[in-house]
């Protein structure tokens, strides 16, 4: 199984997001996760989908189809090509007086941010792509995850497709 | 007394009457259709201001008529039913549509907006229901969108590839009323199908066709929509190309042509599959790639370059491996084929080879004196009727018959359910393919089973005093069951054999037309062409040998080389 990021600029008619889950049911392509939202154009969304697929012979089926759906109006396969690509996870984590601390320091170098804490929990806010947001969730695991939330990944290809600086190319298939 | 529907914008107008003046625009001339609560408004509408409508006894007999209207006209079929039961009687219609690309428009009431989602009375998800099975759905919120929708329906459902699209219709839309412009034009950016090819792959594809030794062409039903039979014929002939056709493509070749090999496929005949078999290149124009089509995928032309033209860049490499993707209309792409210079494929010994086994194993079948064998049955309508008739035909035994002996000289005539194979289909779209053809003789045939699924649909023989022919191929089963029962089940034959069935002349006669049974080839042939001679509908029950199996076949997971019960 491959993994694979989709975009897809659609009408937000109503029921777009259903015809397009139904899709995937229908042809029994594996969603690893969908995030919807509006673009800077009104009327128009913009879906980002991770899938896997078993083949090259998958993933042409499954833009093909989904370009057939007449609310879709662009589906592009970005996997290949420099992008940017976040997530967000929140994670609450057990705390107490003396770990509180200790979690602040690891969560730090992440650029994540704790944006609740109660007296037996802390709420980290992480963001990034999967790599850095699976790391971040591996080291607060020793204290106890309570309770986890990812809004999967949303993309675009980058202003310019030679990458610039350190902008290392995704590396969610690696 | 007439509604004034005048495409002012000044005139303000109910839904229902905006929905009738929309269909005008589009030069519907027929509907099908039947009332209920959520439609009353519409069909209030349609009695102030007609449009020939036909009253099926069933919502299925109601979507197989605009079927079948829609597959020998090439203009989509119209549909109306009301909200939750009438809709959901719709889906078989409506996926066999899709399955076989055939253009509807249907119109489903729906309960008042304001109690959408609270399970009011005949309230249906119709919109999540069909979402899988057209090719786009609407549910109209407001009635200044109706113009603009309707357009877009019948602009979704004809263009490309067709199929059928589906506006919910809520009973309050309906029975509104305010100032509709009829002018809005279509708005679909996210649906512009290509059907310009691309030269160069043209170029490509001529270049391989002067290499092939033995080349083939696949032509499917995409022909038949595209119109493009002459261009296939012309093709064919200057570049010396045999031609096999799947199920849905037969007509679209003239069948008596020497370069004609017949159906492809799990029934189609040795020469049409030993060429699938080992041709070097196979040109696919309009044909999908069907499971039954190709057998065994792993051992599919399996020493073939692979060409395919589709209105459908998703069929293309769906199922088979194509080296020469070719996205766009079957007409146009045939006609840029054939102004590309060159010359024929050089494939003499090819085209002997593959001649030789047209010759040596055509269908066959055994006859008996005693009993009416069902392949002569389809033999003896297909020499009365010169090869000349619209045929339409259920799904099982007799089908595949129709099809192997049942050949066309011409397109447009042949009506069959194949990519979902619904029984029940046959009759009711033989009522469509006549209001389509009113000059042409129309001939249903059908099993003993499926015509039991929507024969309610007689009255409208009588009714609209149809001059269509019912053949039944009576063989006192369920024939296709019991055939892959006796053939993989140890002839344990469960639920298959109809040892108790209805008078079907006495049901004809309870219609009001005249029944026939016939038990005997000579009484086949004279109550068949007795009947032939006249314009009155008739119902013939033939009792056809009980025990007769459709052969040759590509059994399930073997590959199109090695048919079983191939002429000796
Ligand atoms: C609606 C539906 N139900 C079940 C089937 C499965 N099926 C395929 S062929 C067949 C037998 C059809 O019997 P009959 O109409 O008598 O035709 P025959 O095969 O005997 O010619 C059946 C049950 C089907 N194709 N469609
Ligand atoms: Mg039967």
């Amino acid at each position: 199984m491959k993994k694979r990021i989709v975009t897809a600029t659609v009408f937000n008619h109503s029921g777009v997001l259903n015809r397009v889950t139904g899709l995937f049911t229908k042809r029994q392509f594996n969603i690893e996760s969908i995030t919807v939202g509006h673009t800077e154009t009104e009327g128009i969304s913009k879906m980002t989908f991770v899938v896997s697929v078993e083949d090259d012979r998958q993933i042409e089926q499954l833009t093909k189809q989904l370009n057939k759906q007449i609310d879709v109006l662009k589906v592009s396969d970005i996997t290949d090509q420099a992008i940017v690509a976040r997530e967000l996870a929140l994670i609450k984590v057990l705390s107490n007086g003396q770990t509180r601390a200790e979690i602040s320091g690891i969560v730090e170098p992440f650029r994540a941010t704790i944006i609740d804490v109660s007296r037996d929990s802390v709420t980290v806010q992480v963001t990034g792509d999967t790599e850095k947001v699976e790391a971040m969730i591996d080291l607060l695991k020793p204290y106890g995850i309570k309770e986890l939330t990812r809004t999967g990944l949303t993309a675009f290809t980058r202003g310019s497709q030679k990458s610039v600086t350190d902008l290392k190319q995704y590396t969610l298939l690696k | 007394m007439t509604v004034k529907v005048k495409a002012d914008p000044e005139s303000r107008l109910s839904g229902s009457e905006t929905l009738i003046h929309a269909l005008k625009q589009e030069k519907v001339d027929v509907v099908f259709g039947y009332p209920g609560g959520a439609v009353l408004p519409i069909y209030d509408a349609l009695y102030q201001n007609p449009i020939k409508h036909v009253l099926a006894r069933h919502e299925q007999g109601a979507i197989h008529a605009a079927e079948g209207y829609a597959r020998v006209s090439g203009k989509p079929g119209v549909v109306i039913a009301t909200s939750g039961p009438g809709a959901t009687n719709l889906i078989t219609g409506i996926t066999d549509a899709m399955m076989d690309s055939l253009p509807l428009v249907i119109f489903t009431g729906q309960v008042a907006s304001g109690v959408i989602g609270t399970d009011a009375f005949q309230e249906a998800d119709v919109i999540g229901i069909t979402m899988p099975i057209t090719k786009h759905n609407y549910q109209v919120r407001k009635l200044q969108d109706l113009p603009r929708i309707v357009k877009e329906a019948f602009h979704i459902a004809t263009t490309g590839r067709p199929g059928p699209v589906l506006v919910d219709i809520p009973k309050d839309v309906a029975a509104s009323i305010a100032q509709v412009n009829f002018n809005d034009s279509i708005h679909l950016p996210g649906f512009q199908p290509t059907t310009n090819p691309n030269v160069l792959q043209i170029k490509k594809l001529n270049e391989a066709i002067e290499s092939a030794k033995k080349p083939v062409i696949l032509a499917g039903a995409g022909v038949l929509h595209a119109k493009a039979s002459e261009q296939l014929l012309a093709v064919a002939v200057k570049k010396k190309i045999p031609v096999v056709h799947t199920l849905l493509g037969l007509g679209g070749f003239p069948a008596d042509h020497p370069l004609f090999l017949g159906m492809g496929g799990m029934h189609g005949c040795y020469a049409a599959n030993m060429s699938l078999y080992e041709c070097d290149l196979l040109i696919n124009v309009g044909a999908r790639f069907d499971d039954r089509l190709t057998g065994n995928l792993s051992t599919f032309a399996p020493h073939a370059k692979v060409a395919h033209i589709d209105i459908d860049p998703a069929e293309i490499g769906k199922n088979v491996k194509t080296h020469i993707p070719i996205v766009g209309d079957a007409n146009e792409a045939l006609n840029k084929l054939l102004q590309e210079k060159g010359s024929s494929s050089m494939c003499e010994e090819w085209l002997d080879h593959i001649q030789q086994y047209k010759q040596k194993y055509p269908y066959w079948h055994n006859e008996v004196k005693e009993v009416i064998s069902p392949q002569g049955l389809m033999e003896m309508i297909h020499t009365m009727t010169e090869g000349d008739s619209i045929i339409t035909t259920d799904v099982g035994q007799h089908q595949m018959w129709a099809a192997q002996y049942y050949t066309f000289k011409e397109p447009h005539k042949w009506v069959t359910s194949g990519g979902l194979g619904t029984m029940g289909f046959g009759f009711p779209a033989s009522i469509g393919a006549q209001l389509a053809r009113p000059d042409k003789r129309v001939i249903s045939l059908v099993g003993d089973g499926g015509f039991q699924m929507t024969s309610q649909e007689l009255i409208l023989l009588k009714e609209l005093n149809l001059p269509i022919k019912v053949v039944i191929v009576n063989n006192g089963s369920l024939g296709m069951v019991r055939q892959w029962q006796e053939t993989f089940y140890e002839k344990r034959y469960s639920q298959s054999i109809l040892s108790v069935q209805p008078d079907f002349v006495k049901l004809a006669e309870s219609y009001g037309i005249r029944g026939y049974k016939v038990s005997t080839s000579e009484e086949a042939r004279t109550v068949l062409s007795d009947v032939l001679q006249d314009d009155e509908p008739a119902l013939i029950d033939c009792r056809v040998s009980p025990t007769e199996n459709v052969y040759p076949m590509v059994a399930p997971g073997t590959g199109l080389h090695e048919m079983i019960g191939v002429k000796p």
